[in-house]
């Protein structure tokens, strides 16, 4: 059987890898180059943009995409590709706070529809918008897994369960401006 | 005869350190296997005998699909763990990582063992950032206690472990999606065959395994494969992880034997909410079929017993609902779910679950026309079976469930414009 599987690099390695992001971000895509063997530099792709992500200010861009690609070896349409397959890539600019709310079944029957209704009136966004302030984004997503903890939403790194307007409340105040 | 494998350290403060889970004999398994050097066969031989079954919700036999494995093929081979947790339902590999995560490492070690990889990948899903952080924090304790890395207990025998974070993808939690996805690709699943066990990771020979699948083995090789498929009954052997969740009480994760009624499981969840009835249940996650709850109150939870009353036990992942819930807006819920997380990459799946959600949603709006259940029905049958993954017949399930079981209120809605329910 004819079945090849090569990585999709299909550009000249770029010679000043130094120039596309700082120190710091390099350090961290190179912990994730690090895991994959030497020649699937791409594998850490998601981490890389992951990473990149976060450092600037929760969204992609295209040159950003390509500094990506070209860090790692990789063709630009490959790292769009993966940059926009996966759901937790932003691809327009996103509040300090993203919340992404789950509105699966079992948070559904749980209450997410009032969830969702108190925090869009409380911030003042609809789902997939940003408050005036840019403070927050609100996003709705599918089952982050917490179903034991329904309704529940995830902020950065963290997830918060049972969800009550109160709780809701005490969390978003808890947050950095 | 609760926690006796996965959460047999529930019980520990801080079950997550290293000390903790040597307390309890941890890493003995595998400083046994590797000092004796078990002849890889007998470890396969005694996985097979436990009658373990893929825990994330196909339910293959575990050992089985490590013996495709040619130990003695060229070049590398590889051990991925399937932690991309995202069956609408389930949440049990999330505890395994973040209560027993050295159990899930010593299970992967010795499954590297076995087939003869010196490489493994525990694919996280991107949101499980906490769970995620406290598996890193495992992995750096095993690397410098010598349970990770180079001639391990001075057998010769080298093994890696690294784990890969998704990014929000449904679709990575299929086997072929997820390999794509670690090779720094969009998830979309390969065609089978060939299987992983020949054109795996980076086309070599892989196996991949769910998280409690292989967070079983150390204790099933320490107790014996007799042992644990006692623990459960004929076809089923063990005990399994449910994570319950819906209108109950106490939801959560419990571990208990396969073949446990279900009453009983209820029960443990401290049951239905304050005056409300048990209407439905979806037993193995939302591409299981539901079933009445009446049904579900006489079938014991175990492979055969849910595959017989229609539906299957997949991931161990059972939605209770109760009489408020109207079944069109919970279906609905469901088909959104599958045409957002469609890849794309078949036409059934990719153009059939955006029609699936769109009819469905109309009858939910009031704009349902008689002839829709019919629709639905042959749609159905056009998407289940003809696409590359099982992501379609998923999708198709739910729907054929709920017209099986609840067709009268698909037609007191297209018929009154309105639920039957609230």
């Amino acid at each position: 059987m004819g079945f090849k599987n090569i990585p999709m690099s299909t550009v000249k390695p770029s010679e000043n890898k130094q120039a596309l992001f700082n120190a710091k971000i390099r350090a961290e895509i190179d912990k994730w180059i690090a895991k994959y063997p030497p020649e699937w530099r791409q594998s850490a792709v998601m981490g890389a943009l992951m990473i990149v992500q976060r450092e600037h200010g929760g969204s992609l861009t295209p040159e950003l995409m390509d500094n990506v690609a070209a860090y790692l070896d990789m063709a630009p349409i490959a790292v769009y590709e993966v940059g926009s397959f996966y759901s937790m890539y932003e691809h327009k600019p996103v509040g300090r706070h993203k919340i992404c709310v789950c509105t699966n079944v079992s948070c559904m029957i749980n209450g997410a529809d009032q969830i969702v209704e108190y925090l869009e009136q409380k911030l003042n966004a609809r789902l997939g918008g940003t408050s005036a302030d840019g403070k927050y984004t609100l996003k709705e997503v599918e089952c982050l897994g917490a179903c034991g903890g329904a309704p529940m939403f995830q902020i950065g790194e963290k997830y918060y369960e049972n969800l009550t307007p109160e709780l809701i409340d005490s969390i978003l105040d808890g947050l950095e401006e | 005869m609760a926690n006796e494998v996965c959460f047999r350290n529930m019980d520990q403060d801080r079950p997550w350190l290293l000390e903790q889970y040597r307390a309890r004999g941890g890493y003995e398994m595998l400083s046994r296997i590797l000092k004796e050097k078990m002849p890889p066969e007998k470890i396969i031989d005694e996985v097979k005998a436990s009658g373990l079954r893929g825990r994330g919700g196909a339910g293959f036999p575990t050992g089985l699909k490590w013996s495709f494995i040619n130990r003695n093929a060229p070049g590398h081979k590889y051990v991925v763990c399937n932690s991309d947790e995202g069956e609408p339902g389930t949440f049990k590999d999330r505890d395994i990582l973040r209560y027993n995560p050295h159990q899930l490492i010593e299970g992967m070690v010795i499954a590297g063992y076995a087939i003869g990889a010196t490489c493994g990948y525990n694919y996280i899903r991107g949101e499980f950032w906490e769970p995620y952080e406290r598996f890193e924090a495992a992995l750096e304790e095993a690397r410098s206690a010598g349970f990770l890395g180079n001639d391990l207990f001075g057998s010769g025998f080298d093994f890696q472990l690294h784990s890969h974070l998704g990014a929000g993808a449904y679709i990575c939690g299929e086997e072929t999606a997820l390999l794509e996805s670690i090779e720094g690709k969009k998830g979309q699943p390969r065609y089978k065959p060939p299987f992983p066990a020949h054109f795996g990771l980076y086309g070599c020979p892989t196996i991949i395994n769910n998280t409690e699948s292989l967070a079983s083995i150390p204790v099933i090789l320490e107790k014996g494969g007799a042992w644990f498929k006692g623990l459960g009954v004929e076809n089923s052997g063990g005990s399994k992880l449910f994570s319950i969740s819906g209108n109950i009480k106490n939801p959560g994760v419990f571990e208990i034997p396969l073949g446990t009624p279900f009453s009983e499981l209820l029960e443990m969840a401290g049951g239905m909410k304050e005056g409300s009835r048990i209407k439905a249940v979806i037993p193995g996650g939302s591409s299981a079929p539901i079933l009445p709850g009446d049904v579900m109150m006489d079938l014991t939870m175990d492979y055969d017993a849910i595959a017989k009353a229609g539906s299957m036990l997949g991931s161990g992942a059972v939605i209770v609902l109760d009489d408020s819930n109207c079944m069109v807006k919970v279906l609905e819920r469901m088909s959104y779910f599958y045409h957002e997380e469609s890849c794309g990459q078949c036409t059934p799946c990719r153009e059939g679950t955006g029609w699936l959600y769109r009819v469905v949603n109309r009858i939910e709006t009031g704009r349902g026309r008689p002839e829709d259940l019919d629709l639905l029905d042959d749609m159905t049958v056009k998407i289940a079976g003809r696409t590359i993954c099982a992501l379609g017949d998923a999708a198709a399930m739910p729907v054929q469930g709920m017209l099986k079981h609840f067709r009268d209120e698909f037609e007191y809605h297209i018929e009154h414009k309105r639920c039957l329910v609230g």
